[in-house]
């Protein structure tokens, strides 16, 4: 196994976490101001909701069955179906949602770039990570064609062993199972473990405010100020003597608005 | 039982001018930046019109506040949590900056540096969102000023519904009125309501609704929800900002910046008590009529023994209570009804009314004599319609307009028998059921409308607030999420600076 290989795919995996999480941790502690889904819809809704939920729809099911797929154990699934029949359901499921994520992130990567609105608005981060998931979605989808001249499931079953030593912190015996895929999987992998870098400091944040909680909350929300104090402050007496109602007007009101203090 | 005090707002439409001071010391002080240029926390419409942003009270259109449903329940007109959350990665009812208007700035800088010519050098606009040449400037935040703009495209306004329209396009039936627009603190706010991360809150103590600038995650349903269109979505920061109604100010005791500068003043500020448990029962009334009704039924009497000391129970400082006793804005909304809020059909319960607008009496000249109804002229024959105004005030219940604007004109009588004619005419008031204790109150928070009578806010119990007040030292105050470090020009999460602006300097000096 060369150094360069555990490098990429035993060590690198682990530092992409760690700058993902600490520097996650970081902005939601120092700049939470900048923690946003980063909306540009009210600038142009030109075909964004086709665009929009096209792109979100097919990501969340991609990301889901990445998640599933590579860290599900063999010993798991083997008793429904084999290897081989799970890499066809990740091929088709992944491929019909990685067609319908690519067609709405070249219409949002249009719409970016051709909108003046919206171009003038983007930062640099905003343009970069389309590309760069552009760069992944494509990736991905080359996989699958890759996927055809093997349909056994080992390659799936190496990648899944990869991931699934990660977790179980077996460096060595994570980048050697992956040592000898080819290498399009690798600038996938790659790529995927640049994304955790990226993820603090591009919109992407956003992923994890994802309010599902919103489901479970009442709707209106009252703030009282500040903390109570342990011991109640002592309040004037309870009983009080009621005024009586302010019924004439007091004769001593001149006609013009006046004794406002000087600021 | 369970009560909280709000500080409410009163605008007196018979006395607005539409001068716009409001709106622009409102936008001087608050969002007169980048990615707010377009938000005007205060505005001043002229009706009939669409408003800003266009046609905001078509709920058909934008599908603000909320719907009451069969089981009697009540939910976001823009629908219930699920399909909230469906509609996140693009909300369908959201409109763009068109509706409300492209932003602008002139090159000014071209009346300088032009070369000689033949002609006079133009600043020709640009836009504040691209920084592109803007060929024409279609739209504005006030574009239908004094009824601009063709009938046919005001016609739209909602508060014509059963109203015979056309004939208010004819030169000679023509009528106008400002309506004067702020974010309305509901009791029951339907942009909290929508905002899935829960970053719109109510305050307690003075019923204030505010977006937590950190918590926003900028998923715009707010936006959507609120059926008055008073949340705006900053582009540059990307989250949803809005009228903070001053709260620094009512804080210590200072009235809004809207209301301290209004020239009409027209504008009043006091504190209202209210059962907080009667909130959802009130906002989910069967019949939209009655919730004016039943609105004012949750506002408690401050003079009554038991409301003071359930208020003191429920933690209401004893001069938030004794504000609450002079506040002009029970006197004009509970006492004398003469105050109404706006569009109670949106189930939001508002907490910003208004007094109708007296307009000239229709016709008289041409007939020769006012209709008369007892002692007073007929309301009916006044130029702007009741029905009109009753749609726009009462969910279309003419009656409380007609008292209200009754109460006004038997005001102006009884002063005007008084002092032109030294009698005291008491037929009048009868009329309308008013006292002459209540009529010379009228008259002198309505006529002299003293500072002192129009604002009667309570200063906030800061030390109540703060557990350590000594931590609070050298504190940085107002700042844009990042504390006092903002020197830096670049952030190491790509925030834009709130305070510089990106896409063109707005003062452009010699040597540039």
């Amino acid at each position: 196994m060369s150094n360069f290989n555990f490098l990429l795919f035993g060590v690198y995996p682990y530092i992409a976490l760690a700058i993902c999480l600490i520097g996650s941790w970081a902005r939601f502690d120092l700049s939470q101001y900048s923690w946003k889904a980063g909306s540009s819809q009210m600038l142009s809704n030109n075909r964004m909701r086709l665009a929009s939920n096209l792109f979100h729809v097919g990501i969340i099911f991609i990301l889901a069955g990445h998640f599933v797929g590579l860290l599900m154990p063999e010993a798991l699934y083997h008793s429904f179906i084999t290897s081989g029949q799970k890499q066809i359901v990740a091929m088709v499921s992944g491929g019909f949602f990685g067609i319908l994520c690519l067609i709405g992130l070249v219409m949002l990567i249009h719409r970016r770039l051709t909108d003046a609105r919206v171009r003038a608005t983007s930062s640099t981060s905003d343009i970069m990570i389309l590309f760069v998931l552009l760069a992944q979605l494509v990736l991905g989808l080359l996989t699958i064609v890759a996927s055809t001249g093997h349909l056994d499931g080992s390659v799936m079953v190496l990648l899944g062993t990869w991931a699934q030593s990660l977790v179980t912190l077996q460096p060595v015996k994570a980048a050697g199972a992956i040592e000898s895929v080819s290498v399009i999987y690798k600038l996938h992998v790659f790529l995927g473990m640049t994304l955790f870098v990226l993820f603090p400091f591009t919109r992407l944040v956003h992923i994890v405010s994802a309010p599902v909680w919103y489901l479970g909350r009442r709707y209106q929300i009252v703030r009282q100020k500040g903390v109570k104090p342990a011991m109640p402050r002592p309040q004037r007496p309870r009983t009080y003597e009621v005024p009586a109602r302010e019924t004439v007007a007091p004769k001593a009101v001149p006609a013009t608005a006046k004794s406002k203090a000087p600021v | 039982m369970k009560i909280r005090s709000q500080v409410g707002m009163v605008l007196n439409l018979d006395k607005c001018i539409g001068c716009h001071t409001c709106s622009i010391t409102c936008k001087n002080v608050w969002t007169s930046r980048e990615g707010m240029e377009y938000a005007w926390f205060n505005n001043v419409e002229t009706k009939p019109g669409i408003g800003y942003p266009k046609e905001w009270e078509n709920q058909d259109k934008w599908k603000g506040g909320w719907v009451r449903n069969g089981d009697g329940t009540i939910n976001p007109r823009i629908g219930g949590k699920f399909r909230v959350l469906a509609n996140i990665f693009a909300n369908p009812d959201l409109p763009t900056i068109d509706d409300y208007y492209e932003p602008f700035d002139f090159d000014y800088q071209n009346l300088h540096t032009a070369p000689i010519s033949d002609h006079q050098p133009v600043a020709r606009p640009r836009s504040l969102i691209s920084g592109q040449r803007m060929e024409k400037i279609e739209w504005g935040p006030n574009w239908e000023e004094i009824l601009g703009t063709e009938f046919a495209k005001r016609r739209k306004d909602k508060n014509f519904d059963k109203v015979q329209a056309d004939i208010y396009g004819q030169y000679e039936n023509t009528f106008m009125m400002y309506l004067p627009r702020l974010c309305e603190h509901c009791l029951n706010p339907a942009c909290a309501a929508s905002c899935p991360s829960g970053a719109i809150y109510k305050r307690e103590e003075d019923g204030i609704v505010l977006i937590d600038q950190e918590k926003c995650r900028g998923w715009r349903m707010c936006i959507s929800g609120c059926p008055y269109k008073k949340i705006y979505f900053n582009w540059k920061s990307g989250k949803s900002e809005k009228c903070i109604f001053c709260f620094p100010r009512i804080e210590a005791g200072m009235p809004t910046v809207c209301a301290e500068t209004c020239v009409g003043r027209i504008r009043y500020l006091g504190v209202l008590l209210y059962d907080a448990d009667r909130i959802h029962e009130v906002a989910s009334t069967v019949n939209e009529q009655d919730l004016y009704a039943k609105q004012l039924e949750i506002f408690l009497d401050p003079f009554d023994p038991k409301v003071i000391e359930q208020a003191l129970n429920d933690g209401v400082p004893m001069s938030v209570i004794e504000a609450a006793q002079k506040s002009p804005v029970y006197k004009m909304a509970v006492d004398w009804k003469l105050a109404l809020p706006l569009h109670p059909e949106y189930r939001t319960l508002p907490m910003v009314w208004y007094v109708p607008p007296l307009s000239p009496i229709q016709n008289a000249a041409s007939a020769g004599h006012v209709s008369m109804d007892g002692v007073l002229p007929d309301v009916d024959s006044l130029r702007i319609p009741l029905r009109y105004l009753a749609n726009l005030l009462t969910a279309g219940d003419e009656e409380p307009v007609k008292l209200a604007l009754k109460r006004m004109l038997a005001m102006r009588a009884y002063k005007r028998a008084e002092q032109v004619d030294g009698v005291q005419d008491l037929k009048v008031l009868e009329s309308v059921g008013l006292s002459v204790a209540q009529v010379e109150d009228m008259y002198r928070y309505l006529a002299i409308a003293n500072y002192e009578d129009r604002y009667v806010i309570p200063t906030a119990h800061r030390e109540e607030a703060m557990s350590d007040a000594f931590a609070e030292r050298s504190g940085c105050g107002f700042s844009f999420g990042s504390g006092c470090s903002g020197a830096s020009d670049t952030n190491m999460f790509g925030a834009k600076k709130a305070n510089r602006r990106d896409i063109i300097k707005t003062v452009q000096l010699w040597e540039d």
